[in-house]
This record gives C-alpha cells, structure tokens and sequence, in this order.
C-alpha cells in the first residue's frame, strides 16, 4: 500500500488536532461563544459549565481535583507561572532553586531570568542517559531551598526522570516540586499524588487538543501550594491567571485528555511498537547509529538516533517528504548543536548527526516502514559523500585527528 | 529553511564525488573544517605540472546541503582552469552562484579554504613556498 506524503513525525514538537476535539470545540465558537465569566445569562452559564466539565477531565487524567486545575496560554506561560509564582510567594523563606541542564527553554530562561533578581539556581548535571539522579537533587538542598523544579520526560530524547523518588525527596524537606509535564501527561500514567507533585504543567497540542492552551496544576491539600500571579486583571482562575477564559481551547485540552485517559493503555503500546519497529529496521540496515538516552526510561513514542558521519541538516534534506527534527546546530536558531545531547556527553560531532522521531497517534507500520527504508537509502548515500566515514574505514581515528576550527 | 534550487540540484546530484590518491604527487588534498562544528570539507585536485591546469577534482563533505552544494560547485569551478585562475576564486561568488543566506556564508568560506588548501598541499609537494594561513575573507 502506498502512503501518503509527506509523513509527520514530529509529534514532540506538536500533534494534530484529533477530529473528536475539533467536534467538541465546534458549538463553543458560534451557538455558545459567551463569556465564562458573564454570570447574568444562559450564554455565559453554558461557557462556564463546558470550562468546568473541561477541569474535572484535565484533572482527572493526573490524579487531581477539579479546582486544582487552572487554565493558561500554554505550557510555556504554565512554567513560567509555576517558577515565577513560587519564587515571588516564598521569597521571605528562601531563594534558592534546584533545576537541571535538560529542562525546556521555558524552564531555563525563566530560571535565568530569576538569578538576576537575586535567586540563586542549581542546575544539576544528567546522567549519560539523560536522567536526573535523585542523590544529587537531595545533595543540592540548602536551608534556602524553595523550588525544585523537573521535567517529568524530555522533548528531544524522551527519557523519563525518577520523579517518584525526586518526588519523595522534595516531599521529606518540604519543598515545593514543580514539573514541567508538558511530553510525559496524556502519554504515559502521570499521578500528582503518587509522586509528590505540587505543580505541573501542561499542554494542549502535544496531546492532540488545540494550540494556545494549557494548565497548571496546583496543589491545594497537603500542601496548599499559593503563587503570585504573573499577569493580572479580572482576577480570573481563583487570581492566579487573569483574562477571559480560552472556551474554546480549554474545551478542546479537555477532551483531549479525556480521549488521553481512555486510550493510554492500547496507545501506548502501539506507539512502542512502532517505535521499536523504527529501531529495528535502522539498526538492522546501518552500522554505526547510536540511541541517545535511556532506552529502558523512555516515552513510547520517541526515538532519537544518531547516524554518525552525516549532518543532521543534509539528512533532514534529503528525507524532504517525511517531517522529524534534528539537534544539528544548522537546524536550530544559535548555531549551536543541541545543549541535551552535549549535556548527556554526547560528542559535539555525533550531536550533528542526531535526528528526533516523534511518533503520534496517526502514524501507521507503513509509514514507519516508508521511513525506515528512506533513512536507509539517505544516510547510505550520505555517507557515500562523506570524508569522515571514509577516514573511520580507514580506521583514522576522527576524534584524535587536528581539525582547523574557526 | 528553503533551499535555492541550485542548491538542491547539486545536493540531488553532486558533481565529482571520491577522492584521488593522496600519494600521487600531482594531487593536492586539502581537509578543511571539524567535525564538531558540522562542516568538514575534502578536496582533491589533480595538477598538470607543467601547464597548471587542474585537469580532475574531487570532493567529499559532510555537512548541511549549502555545505555539500558550496564543495561541489567548487570541484566544478576549478576542473579546466589554471592554478591562479582557482585561486581567484572567492567565496561570495559561490554565495552569489548559489543564493546562500547569510547564516550559510561560512559553507563557502569553507568552499574558498578548501581550494587554497588543496592548492597549498600541492605547492608544498613540489616544493613552492606557500605563504602561512591564506584564509578567505569572510
């Protein structure tokens, strides 16, 4: 059977919005537009009813309850809220948060931006496989810690970080967990209670549900978790997001995580089987590819390889018709090759050489097969054309070579 | 990011892809670039040493398409003509040939190196003076 071109596979960066979503968000443009916030007619009654129906299914999907959740722009604003939040509330206690080197943009940067209004920021070191060690999160504690703040997986090699135990260390010391959920909720079991989770932010178009929205969860019990509010107005979700509510979008992320809750368990195998059959089919055909990040702490649906001796960039070109990313630095806006994979120690050469497979919802055996045979043919070709894997057939060792850097 | 169609016609088709003998007296190599920064450029001409006319090329690249286009346009380039007429060769008129954006000029400063670079090896092996470091200006 013949698929269809081109192929998307780059379901960390976004998903498709699922029909079922689009059906569900479709009557809240036009019949039912109201204001959540009108309190005086049926039109905002109705808006009101689809938000809180939409809480109780966000909530629902990680353990929470209804008024745990508040809604957001994105995950971006829900970080930015969380770690902002946190650091303005409990100044008085503290100014010290603990991070690590793979976090999301939105998580560095905030930090970033923190230190120079005075907080100070740890950020802990990863593993060779990319995860946190629970020891050097507790290590990292001083009497001024107020944040600690982890992502549940990673965007670009997908490893999952032992929150349950990072979970019970903050826990023990009574510090505030905050996690950024955004690749890890709607694809494997998130749980705020069995981990300890005081903050947790969330996406709506990584999960198949619109862009333009997310949530933060919030703690309430045990501990109630407070935050200051980082945009102010109307004094909308409790005050801690002011602005008229997204009806729509928050409609959409919604069923979105209802649909999530219910298909986990059927579609999380199906994506590590075709995750694993993508593997297979690459290591089966080329020499010299290397999984970056654990294989065994993984989400289902990700795969980042390196194809050693080939240009992420010139590979991404040469597949035109199937969309992946790369962390080779002609990729990325800097210049330079990703800053998770030369965390992890990958070597600055093989971070050139690395491509991210997203696998989605829609993706079929076909399609993972089409794939598999075009890296194949692209990174045979590649190396073909390539001076370094000439030179590693000779057995000249690349990595001790003198290379005239600019 | 779109690609110039010559830039893709040559990354589809490269000219005078493989390598020469690095022995062979008349074969200037040059290998320029590094593997961590994404670039590295091999380039092979076989002089005539008795017109100085570069009569094959060679290139290996690893690298992005503007990286592979900018060393294949080069071998092209300087097959037929005379050493000084290669070395004549600047990077912007790779840039130009090409239509590189600005965050691809490096690729054809490592085009330009690359010649010289060959060039220079080929000097040395018949004994020519090669003046230090002649880099293009970038």
């Amino acid at each position: 059977m013949a698929v269809k071109l081109p192929i998307y596979m780059d379901n960390h960066a976004t998903t498709p919005v699922d029909p079922r979503v689009v059906e569900a968000m479709l009557p809240y443009f036009t019949e039912k537009f109201g204001n959540a916030a009108s309190r005086n007619h049926s039109f905002g009654w109705a808006g009101e009813e689809a938000v809180e129906n939409a809480r109780a299914q966000v909530a629902l999907l990680i353990g929470a309850t209804p008024k745990e959740i508040i809604f957001t722009s994105g995950a971006t604003e829900s970080d930015n809220l969380m770690i902002k939040g946190v650091a303005e509330m409990y100044r008085e206690k503290g100014n010290h948060i603990i991070t690590q080197a793979i976090e999301h943009k939105a998580v560095l940067d905030t930090c970033k931006r923190l230190e120079k209004y005075g907080y100070e920021v740890t950020y802990l070191p990863v593993q060779r496989d990319g995860r946190v060690d629970p020891e050097d999160v507790r290590k990292a504690i001083t009497p001024k810690t107020i944040l600690i703040t982890i992502m549940y997986a990673n965007n670009e090699i997908g490893i999952i970080n032992p929150m349950t135990e990072i979970g019970k260390i903050a826990k023990e010391h009574g510090i505030i967990f905050a996690v950024d959920g955004v690749q890890a909720v709607g694809k494997i079991p998130v749980d705020v209670q069995k981990d300890n989770i005081d903050l947790l932010a969330i996406s709506g178009h990584k999960i198949y549900g619109p862009k333009g929205v997310g949530a933060l969860y919030v703690r309430r019990r045990n501990p109630r978790v407070q935050l200051s509010a980082i945009i102010d107005g109307g004094g909308h979700e409790r005050g801690m997001r002011s602005g008229t509510l997204n009806v729509t979008g928050i409609i959409g992320l919604g069923k979105a995580c209802e649909i999530a809750q219910q298909e986990m368990p059927e579609e999380s195998k199906r994506m590590r089987a075709l995750r694993d059959r993508l593997r297979a089919g690459l290591e089966a055909k080329l020499d010299e590819v290397y999984i970056n990040g654990s294989i065994e702490h993984r989400l289902p649906n990700n795969l980042n390889m390196s194809f050693a001796y080939v240009e992420g960039e010139s590979l991404l070109m040469g597949i035109n018709d199937v969309a992946v990313s790369s962390g080779s630095a002609c990729t990325s806006a800097t210049l330079e090759p990703s800053y998770v994979l030369k965390a992890l120690g990958v070597g600055e050469d093989l971070a050139h050489t690395s491509i991210r497979f997203g696998l989605g919802r829609f993706n079929t055996e076909e399609e993972v097969d089409y794939v598999t045979d075009k890296m194949v043919q692209v990174v045979t070709k590649l190396r073909e054309l390539s001076p370094l894997y000439e030179m590693a057939k000779e057995g000249i060792d690349i990595s001790k070579m003198k290379w005239q850097t600019a | 990011m779109a690609y110039s169609d010559k830039v893709v016609d040559h990354y589809n088709n490269p000219r005078n892809v493989g390598s020469l003998s690095k022995e062979d007296p008349n074969v200037g190599t040059g290998l320029v670039g590094a593997p961590e920064c994404g670039d590295v450029m091999k380039l092979q001409m076989k002089i005539n040493p008795d017109t100085k006319i570069i009569e094959e090329a060679k290139f290996k690249t690893f690298g992005c398409g503007s990286a592979i286009a900018s060393s294949s346009l080069a071998t092209e380039w300087v097959k037929g003509r005379t050493v000084e007429e290669a070395l004549s060769i600047k990077n912007t008129d790779i840039v130009r040939e090409l239509s590189l954006p600005p965050v691809k000029i490096h690729c054809s400063v490592l085009a330009e190196d690359a010649i010289k670079a060959a060039i220079g090896d080929w000097k040395k092996k018949h004994g020519v003076e090669v003046p230090v470091a002649e880099k293009a200006s970038h």
